[in-house]
């Protein structure tokens, strides 16, 4: 009977999980169309050794065997779990109810936790589902987070993370192309995503970028195996009045596997192994970091479209540029552009004495990156290394532009040296 | 002692336990009395002298080697009762008892993981034996409330040390094993009931010594041991005086009707129908060692409903009748996935609103 009940309470929280997910799937956004019908069977079959997969196959297996009343198959799999990933405190709370199961009836999950400990159940709870669902729902190969318009060469790898499934997701740079690496449970902010202010506890959305990388011996225990920090905030942050600072992607404290998915201060979380892995391909002042609340995803052919319209706007700027027809080259910058404490108006009178005196212009973009903002705030960071000469002058400089959609068109709000 | 006044009662078909037997039965009950007796009152050294003087002449008795690792319990050197209780495992390993007492030397050094492994191995012996069910639950309880600490960083290590589990004092060879303790053994530590981790409370101390002997339920048996031997039965010891003569006035219809009733008994046991089970016992059941009506009806049906055929043959029923009241005796075998077991057996059973119903099941008579 108590096995019967058990499994009731469990499953409650397994097909909430399971409810979530097809939900997903029916607002359209069924992208990881093979996870919609990927049934236990189809899941990759992963023995003991789990080292490179993280503790969401094992922990899948587990969800599994409750629902199928195998308790028995269930509690040793948690035990191999266990061994695999001492101090994973959400396979100790499943242990702790599979054991106590075997006693009594059970009717929630982590009931033999106590009342005092209520938060730290729903926590652990909140990570099983984010764990199972990252797990069931693997990115599709035909599509890519919309953001990763372009890469430029010497950039190996993209990082994007989707907040509200608790995942961060590695993709490589495969001549242009990105392609899915990795995934890795994350923890965000204590009070969720899109950070404004210092001390709100919230994790920022934008376009940033790897900035540092701190080995672990200069940080305290609690930020694990390492810490790298990110550009929050960015010249976009900055303008909508954003501030704090110190957002760092960084590790786990030693006396636990994970944290819970809503528990840092804004940082963005993972385990030491999983940081450790990563850290590999993290390239300072290189790497974007890209936090999304949801990340959408485009087909490959889509991407292609997409990026094709901008690549050739932003080719359009330097033609109009090139042109010295300074009318034509200021269609491209927002009303709402910075130059330098200038008036548009203004800045538009200089830059038409300075087209004046110039017999020709060339312009060259050359490792171009291009990633979209996944905010609410429809922006494009462009960075790109500029060659410019003219009659007079020539320069060169690694640029860095937010194009923002203003009424339809593409705008610049601002430029600068990166 | 009271096992060897149940030795005279009983027929025993005990092949594995034989030698167990040949000791106890011999003229050596005397020092087991006195050995027994001091550890009752607490001269553990004594008792241990006692004990080892006889095994330096008897090294292999199982009896004495069995309180010795009593009295090396209550002098609290774990390892040598260790050491005692595990080597007659090996040697004895169809008896619970000692499997029950490692058991609770593990736990009692916190060794949850291992008291687990020997209580399984102790029910594995003796699929009903409550003691070692009960030390099992608490040690499933103990378990769950570490990993709860682990998980939720609780520390409920204060709340669960209070609990302690029973430890088996007699070796009851060929005698009842269902009982929660045997008679007349008096039990060092306080039995609590169940345990609630993260919040441990005593929720029922169990009276010590006040059971009387005790009524055996089904099934009771040993495993064979022994290869190629006949099925053994264990004996059981009963509180009740042999149900009354055989009744002459019994009718052949009378008969058909309680041997129907057995019948259908015995297949709602093997086709798993805990109801149509439950449903052939009368309501003032006399249930084993006087346990509450719902939990043995909990205990009972947790057994039947476990995975795995059941089978359950009744040979040779005999029948007497009296008024509204009959016993039918038969031999059963039964048979769980691997674990087969066949035992004489007595359902003393009442007739009433016509309908005749259980109220007494014995074993090894």
């Amino acid at each position: 009977m108590a096995r019967i009940r058990l499994i009731t309470g469990l499953l409650v929280g397994f097909i909430a999980i399971a409810a979530a997910y097809a939900l997903q799937s029916d607002r359209g956004q069924n992208l990881f169309g093979h996870a919609k019908t990927k049934t236990a069977g189809e899941r990759p079959t992963l023995i003991s050794g789990f080292s490179d997969s993280g503790p969401e196959p094992a922990l899948a297996r587990v969800f599994e065997h409750i629902e199928q009343n195998r308790l028995n198959d269930a509690m040793e799999q948690t035990d191999a779990l266990l061994r695999a990933y001492p101090n994973f405190r959400l396979a100790y709370l499943v242990k702790g109810d599979l054991l106590l199961a075997r006693g009594r009836p059970l009717t929630r999950f982590g009931e033999g936790g106590g009342s005092a400990a209520e938060g730290k159940v729903a926590d652990l709870r909140d990570e099983a589902a984010a764990r199972l669902k990252g797990y069931r729902t693997k990115p599709d190969a035909n599509f890519v987070p919309r953001y990763l318009l372009q890469l430029q060469p010497e950039q190996k790898h993209a990082i994007v993370v989707d907040t509200e499934k608790s995942r961060l997701y590695l993709y490589q740079n495969n001549d242009g192309t990105p392609q899915f690496v990795a995934d890795y449970y994350i923890t965000q902010g204590k009070l969720g995503a899109e950070k404004f202010r210092e001390g709100d506890k919230k994790t920022p959305i934008g376009v940033y970028h790897v900035t540092a990388n701190l080995p672990r011996q200069k940080l305290t225990d609690f930020y694990g195996s390492g810490a790298f920090p990110i550009n929050y905030p960015n010249e976009w942050d900055k303008r909508q009045g954003r501030n704090g600072h110190g957002i760092w992607l960084h590790g786990t404290p030693s006396d636990t596997f994970s944290r819970p998915p809503r528990a840092s201060d804004g940082c963005v979380v993972l385990t030491n192994q999983d940081l450790d892995s990563l850290s590999k391909n993290l390239q300072v002042g290189l790497t974007p970091v890209i936090i999304s609340r949801q990340i959408e995803w485009l087909s490959l052919d889509d991407w292609q479209s997409e990026r094709k319209e901008l690549l050739g706007m932003i080719d359009e700027w330097r033609q109009d540029w090139e042109s010295r027809d300074t009318q034509r080259y200021a269609r491209h910058y927002s009303k709402r552009f910075d130059a330098d404490g200038q008036s548009y108006a203004s800045w538009v009178e200089q830059k038409r004495r300075v087209n004046e005196a110039k017999s020709w212009i060339k312009v060259e973009t050359t490792n171009m990156s291009m990633f979209r903002n996944p905010g609410r705030e429809e922006y494009v960071v462009v960075t790109f290394q500029q060659d410019y000469q003219s009659n007079n002058l020539s320069s060169q400089m690694l640029k860095r532009q937010y194009w923002v959609k203003e009424e339809g068109h593409w705008k610049i709000v601002h430029e600068g040296a990166a | 002692m009271k096992i060897r006044s149940h030795f005279a009662r009983y027929r025993l078909a005990v092949a594995a336990a034989t030698l167990l037997f040949a000791a106890a039965t011999s003229t050596q009950a005397d020092p087991l009395q006195d050995i027994g007796k001091l550890i009752r009152q607490g001269q553990q050294t004594q008792a241990l002298e006692q004990a080892d003087r006889y095994l330096a002449n008897n090294p292999k008795d199982a009896q004495v080697r069995f309180l010795k690792g009593i009295a090396l319990t209550e002098l609290n050197r774990s390892t040598d009762a260790i050491a005692m209780f595990q080597k007659l495992t090996e040697d004895y390993p169809e008896l619970p008892e000692p499997y029950n007492n490692l058991a609770v030397i593990y736990a009692q050094q916190k060794q949850y993981e291992k008291a687990k492994a020997a209580l399984e191995m102790a029910i594995r012996t003796h699929p009903s034996y409550a003691t070692a069910h009960e030390n099992l639950g608490d040690i499933y309880a103990r378990l769950a409330s570490q990993a709860y600490d682990k998980a939720l960083q609780l520390d409920s290590a204060n709340s669960s040390a209070q609990n302690k589990l029973a430890m088996i004092r007699e070796l009851m060879t060929g005698t009842n094993r269902t009982g929660n303790k045997p008679t007349a053994a008096k039990p060092v530590e306080t039995k609590v009931a169940e345990a609630k981790p993260a919040d441990v409370k005593p929720v029922e101390t169990k009276p010590a010594e006040t059971k009387p002997a005790i009524v055996a339920t089904a099934p009771v048996a040993t495993p064979a041991t022994t290869p190629a031997t006949a099925p053994i039965t264990t004996p059981v010891a009963s509180a009740k005086p042999e149900p009354a003569k055989a009744s002459n006035e019994s009718t052949a219809s009378g008969q058909d009707d309680v041997a129907k009733v057995v019948n259908q008994w015995a297949a709602a046991w093997a086709r798993k129908d805990v109801r149509g089970y439950l449903a052939v016992y009368a309501k003032d059941f006399k249930t084993p060692n006087g346990l509450a009506r719902n939990k043995w009806e909990a205990e009972r049906r947790s057994r039947i409903d476990k995975p795995g055929t059941i089978s359950v043959k009744l040979d040779g029923m005999k029948i007497n009748i009296d008024g509204d009241k009959a016993t039918a005796r038969f031999r059963q075998s039964y048979e769980a996935g691997a674990f087969k077991a066949t035992a004489g057996k007595a359902l003393d059973m009442v007739r009433r609103d016509g309908k005749w119903q259980i109220q007494q099941e014995r074993v090894g008579g």
